[in-house]
Parts: C-alpha cells; sequence; structure tokens
C-alpha cells in the first residue's frame, strides 16, 4: 500500500499506514522527494504511529528522506514512534541522530511552526 | 508442545511475513509487546540478510513451553556464499555491501542467545533464541 | 492457553493402585473410599486435632482450619476415587492464595499433607488389621496414590508461593520507581538503588510508556540516589536519554557530580546526548525554561507580533 502525502499549507504530511516491504520504502522515499520538490514545501511530518517495529532498512530510509528534504529547504520531523520500537531501536543500535522526532502529529505541526517562525522573524 | 512455522524468503514481502509471524507467536506464547517488538527486528534483519547476501533462504520459528519455561528459536538459513569472517561481521559497523553495519550485532543485543554458523561459499545458519521474561 | 493445556496433561496421569490378587483394583480402591466417606466426621476432625498438636498452621483460627480441612478432605478422596488430581490441584492452589499472604510456610502445607496420609493410613490399618493380606493390599492401593497427592499439593503450593513472591517483588520495584508528573509536559523520575541491566531495562520501558501517557515533553531524572555509578550505569542513561529523544521527549540528568562525569567521559562512555544539571532543583527549572514556563512576557509577545 503506498504511503498517503498530503499538502497542508507549507507542510507535507506523510502518514505510514501499515508495515512496508522494502520495495514500499523505496518508492516511499521517491514519492516523497518529488512532492517536496514540486511543493517546494518548508516541512515534512512523517507520522509512523502505525508502525510496531522499525528496522535498520527502514530507519536508514528514513533518516535518508530527512537528509533529502532538508537538501530541498524543508525539516523534517518524524513521529509517532512507539515506546515498544523506541527501545527496539535503541537496542539495535539505531537512533536517527540528526533527524528531529516529536510525540505525535500536532507536536510535530507545533515544532516545524515554531521552526518556521523564528526563521520569518530572523529575516 | 509447541508450534513451528517455516516462512521462505525469497521476495522483499516474505520479511514482512517473517517478522508479523514471530510477533504473533512471541503474543500468544505471553511475552511483552515489548520482547514481541525486539523479535519482529531481530527476525526482519536476518531476514533481509538473507535476500541481500544470499539471495534467498527458510526462516524457521519455533515456541515452545515446558515447565513454565516459554522461548521461541529462529532459525535462519540459506544456501547463499557464507560469511567469511564472522568476529567480523559481527563487529558493530562492518558491511560488506555499503549497509550501516549495524545488523549482526544489533540483533545479538536483542536476543538472548545468538549463534552463526556459516562455511565459506556453503551457506549460513543464524540460530538465536528469546525467552518468555517473568 | 498452552499454560493451561500443559497443566491437565500432567494431572491427567492417573493415580492407578498397583494390581490386588484376588479382588480387582477397582473394587479394592472402592472399598477404600467408601471406609473414607464413611467415617469423614472422624477422620476429618482427628487430622484437625493432629494439625493443632503439630504446632502447623499457627497463623490460621480452628474454625478456619477445619473448614480448610473439610474441603481438602473431600478433594482427597475424590482424587483417590477418580484417579485424577485436577480438582484437588485447583483447590490447593486456591487455598495457597488465601494462605499465603498470611505467612503460612511450605513446611507447614507439606506437614498437613502428610499428617492427612497418616491419619488415613491408620484408620485403614485399625480398619483391617484382622486380615493382614487385605491389608497389605489396600496399602498397596493406597500408599502411591497419596504420596502422589501429596506431592501434587506441595508443588501447587510451592508454585503459587514462588508467583507471589515474583509478584511482590515487582511491586516493590515499580513502587521504588515512581514517574511522577510535576506539572503538564513535564516527568520527574528519581531513580533509588543499584541499577544494573534489568532494572535499567524496566525503568526505560517504564518511562517511554509514562511519556506516551502523559504527552511528556522533558523528563528530569534524577539519579543523586544511584551509588557507584560506572560505564554500565552510564550506558544504561544513555541508552534512556536516546529511547526518549526517539519519542519526542528530552532529559535533563541531575545528581550526576562532574567528578564522575569526568571520569565516564575518560572511561570512554559519550554523554554528549545527555543534558546535565547540577540537582534536581536546578533541573526543574531547567526544564520549565525548556517548556516556556520561565519566559512568559517573550512567548507572548511574539504572538503579538505575528
Ligand atoms: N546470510 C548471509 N549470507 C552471507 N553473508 C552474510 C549474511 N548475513 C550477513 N552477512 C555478512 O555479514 C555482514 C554483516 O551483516 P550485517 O547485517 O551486520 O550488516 P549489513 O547487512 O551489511 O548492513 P545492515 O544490516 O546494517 O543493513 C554483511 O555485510 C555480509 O557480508
Ligand atoms: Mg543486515
Amino acid at each position: 500500500m503506498p504511503v498517503p502525502i498530503l499538502k497542508q499549507g507549507d507542510f507535507l504530511i506523510a502518514t505510514v499506514q501499515s508495515a512496508l516491504s522494502d520495495r514500499e520504502v523505496l518508492q516511499f522515499q521517491d514519492d516523497l522527494a518529488e512532492r517536496v520538490g514540486s511543493f517546494r514545501s518548508r516541512g515534512v511530518i512523517l507520522d509512523v504511529t502505525a508502525l510496531d517495529m522499525m528496522d535498520s532498512f527502514v530507519s536508514r530510509a528514513f533518516r535518508s528522506m530527512a537528509l533529502m528534504a532538508k537538501l530541498k529547504g524543508a525539516e523534517t520531523v518524524i513521529v509517532g514512534i512507539q515506546p515498544e520500537v523506541a527501545f527496539a531501536l535503541v537496542q539495535l543500535g539505531l537512533t536517527l541522530e540528526g533527524v528531529n522526532t516529536a510525540l505525535d502529529l500536532e507536536e510535530g505541526l507545533a515544532f516545524l511552526r515554531s521552526l518556521t517562525r523564528r526563521r520569518t522573524d530572523g529575516r | 508442545m509447541g508450534d513451528e512455522v517455516r516462512v521462505p524468503i525469497v521476495y522483499d514481502t516474505d520479511i514482512v511475513a517473517a517478522r508479523s509471524e514471530g510477533r504473533r507467536m512471541a503474543l500468544e506464547l505471553g511475552f511483552s509487546r515489548t520482547d514481541a517488538t525486539l523479535l519482529a527486528t531481530a527476525i526482519s534483519e536476518v531476514a533481509r540478510n538473507i535476500l541481500i547476501h544470499a539471495r534467498e533462504g527458510i526462516i524457521t520459528i519455533s515456541s515452545s513451553l515446558n515447565d513454565e519455561i516459554a522461548e521461541i528459536v529462529v532459525v535462519a538459513t540459506d544456501e547463499g556464499p557464507g560469511i567469511q569472517d564472522v568476529e567480523m561481521a559481527l563487529r558493530d559497523g562492518y558491511s560488506s555491501s555499503g549497509g550501516l553495519g549495524l545488523g549482526l550485532p544489533g540483533v545479538r543485543r536483542l536476543m538472548d542467545e545468538f549463534r552463526i554458523n556459516s562455511e565459506d561459499g556453503k551457506g549460513t545458519e543464524v540460530s538465536m533464541t528469546m525467552w518468555r521474561r517473568q | 492457553m498452552m499454560g493451561e493445556a500443559m497443566a491437565r496433561d500432567t494431572s491427567k496421569e492417573a493415580v492407578t493402585p498397583p494390581p490386588a490378587a484376588g479382588m480387582g483394583d477397582a473394587a479394592l480402591l472402592k472399598e477404600l473410599v467408601a471406609h473414607l466417606r464413611d467415617n469423614r466426621t472422624e477422620l476429618r476432625e482427628e487430622w484437625a486435632r493432629r494439625i493443632s498438636d503439630a504446632d502447623l498452621l499457627t497463623a490460621m483460627t480452628p474454625d478456619e482450619i477445619f473448614s480448610e480441612a473439610t474441603a481438602v478432605y473431600d478433594n482427597y478422596v475424590d482424587a483417590l476415587e477418580t484417579g485424577s488430581v485436577e480438582a484437588l490441584q485447583a483447590y490447593a492452589r486456591d487455598l495457597s492464595e488465601r494462605i499465603i499472604p498470611r505467612g503460612v510456610e511450605t513446611h507447614e502445607v507439606l506437614g498437613i499433607v502428610l499428617l492427612l496420609r497418616d491419619v488415613l493410613a491408620r484408620s485403614l490399618f485399625e480398619k483391617y488389621r484382622a486380615d493382614p493380606d487385605l491389608l497389605n493390599r489396600i496399602l498397596d492401593a493406597y500408599e502411591p496414590a497419596a504420596n502422589r497427592i501429596a506431592v501434587t499439593v506441595g508443588v501447587s503450593f510451592v508454585q503459587e508461593r514462588e508467583r507471589v513472591i515474583r509478584q511482590q517483588q515487582e511491586a516493590i520495584r515499580e513502587l521504588s520507581t515512581p514517574v511522577l508528573q510535576v506539572r503538564e509536559r513535564l516527568l520527574i523520575l528519581p531513580i533509588i538503588g543499584v541499577l544494573d541491566a534489568q532494572r535499567a531495562r524496566q525503568l526505560t520501558e517504564q518511562l517511554l510508556q509514562a511519556i506516551r501517557a502523559n504527552r511528556a515533553k522533558v523528563v528530569v531524572i534524577d539519579i543523586t540516589g544511584v551509588p557507584d555509578i560506572d560505564s554500565a550505569v552510564a550506558n544504561h542513561m544513555v541508552q534512556l536519554v536516546k529511547a526518549s529523544r526517539l519519542m519526542g521527549a528530552s532529559v535533563i540528568i541531575t545528581g550526576l557530580s562532574s567528578d564522575i562525569a569526568r571520569t565516564l567521559v575518560t572511561l570512554g562512555v559519550d554523554l554528549t546526548s545527555m543534558r546535565t544539571v547540577g540537582d534536581l532543583q536546578g533541573g526543574i527549572e531547567e526544564a520549565e525554561r525548556q517548556l516556556g514556563y520561565a519566559l512568559p512576557a517573550l512567548e507572548d509577545l511574539d504572538d503579538e507580533l505575528d
């Protein structure tokens, strides 16, 4: 199942809805890159609330999606990592260094807004 | 007393199938959600290693319950190229394929018991166990 | 569940008396059971009397002892009759659950079952002493069954006791590591006592659940009460911090002296992911700053400018 990516103002919200196969992860990666470029988005929210585990493959993919988005001028925040998933990731040795995280969609949006506001103020 | 499931690993979707079988069996056996997640993650890693490094193989997941000791054993076998230097492969950060090289050492941290048997050119067998915590 | 299926399997191993000449097994058992039923009142009283003589079950009143003894007696005779210890096992579990919190010990439970075995054997002896051959065969049928029953009850008790002890340890653990919400979005976790791998794991799981349940954004962890902070403990803390961050919460560690921090760094522990503040008070202030509580004026100003 493809991951839906919705445009909301300056932001994109991508909601992972079920476990992803490797191919679906790569497809998602391409889709997101394409959207960030065409909408000139300022921020991306990657909602992973529905994922009941994240292995090295998917974490690596999410991390490179965040880096790619940054190159195109969008800040990414991953939201909704479940307690068990966070625990397993740390045991595995994957801590998504350098990627923003927030508790849930609401927090993620608040985070992106505070970032873009600060930038506007700085101008 | 127990249950056994064999999942052939040929396509990327098989990785998803293998790990959800593992999670299901762990929960059925009364493992905590955290442990079921650790197990699913470990299975996902070894299943992908099969697909990437050996093209195809089989994952066998068996659960057993004896005198209140509940355990899940996962055996991942393939007839791929084998691992030349197992000790090296278990080091954090070693990868022959541009990966993070976190898979195997990470899996060892996730599971209670972990063993690799590999013969150069003949294939690899990873077997690992997790016990139910009280 | 599998556990139940297993328990049932073991209990189904029948209590079969050895074959006896002349009178068949079934007939012998029937005779035996009938005798125990006919003399229920006296035998039960005798048993209860022997229990109090032996100073067993002192935590229970005579009335309680008598009523439990009655139930055990009936289950015991049923087990002899049917060969299935299932019902007796269930009762023993249930009884154990009730009497364990009152401090009844394993030796007392084994003691009363062995007493019952003895009381019944004596009565069989009295009844059949005139016919030594029949007496022998009756006792041959009785002994193994009685032993098996004693073992069943003893094992049920010990298992139940272990379970209760485990539960209590669990409860104590949880009590000793409360996650407190001081104000919205802010949690405090004071850790007291030794932080070994198992406890660190438990704490981390608890904290992560609490972060989600309280929608926490900042967590202050005070480790003043943790003795011997070595690199293993520090690494547990680092993992806790990293896992919390994955859930979107930042962690402030308090109670880590700068001396120890320096030592840890020389030992190779990477503390860069950890924000440390001297004491709990300072940690809470820092947390409030992070949450924006300390800077209401600025925030308001910001909103007005928008
Ligand atoms: N089933 C296998 N057959 C052959 N070689 C293997 C197999 N599994 C692992 N290896 C070898 O061991 C190395 C380490 O494996 P590990 O899973 O730790 O890292 P990776 O797969 O390369 O990267 P990552 O898992 O982080 O994406 C691999 O690079 C590969 O050389
Ligand atoms: Mg791998």
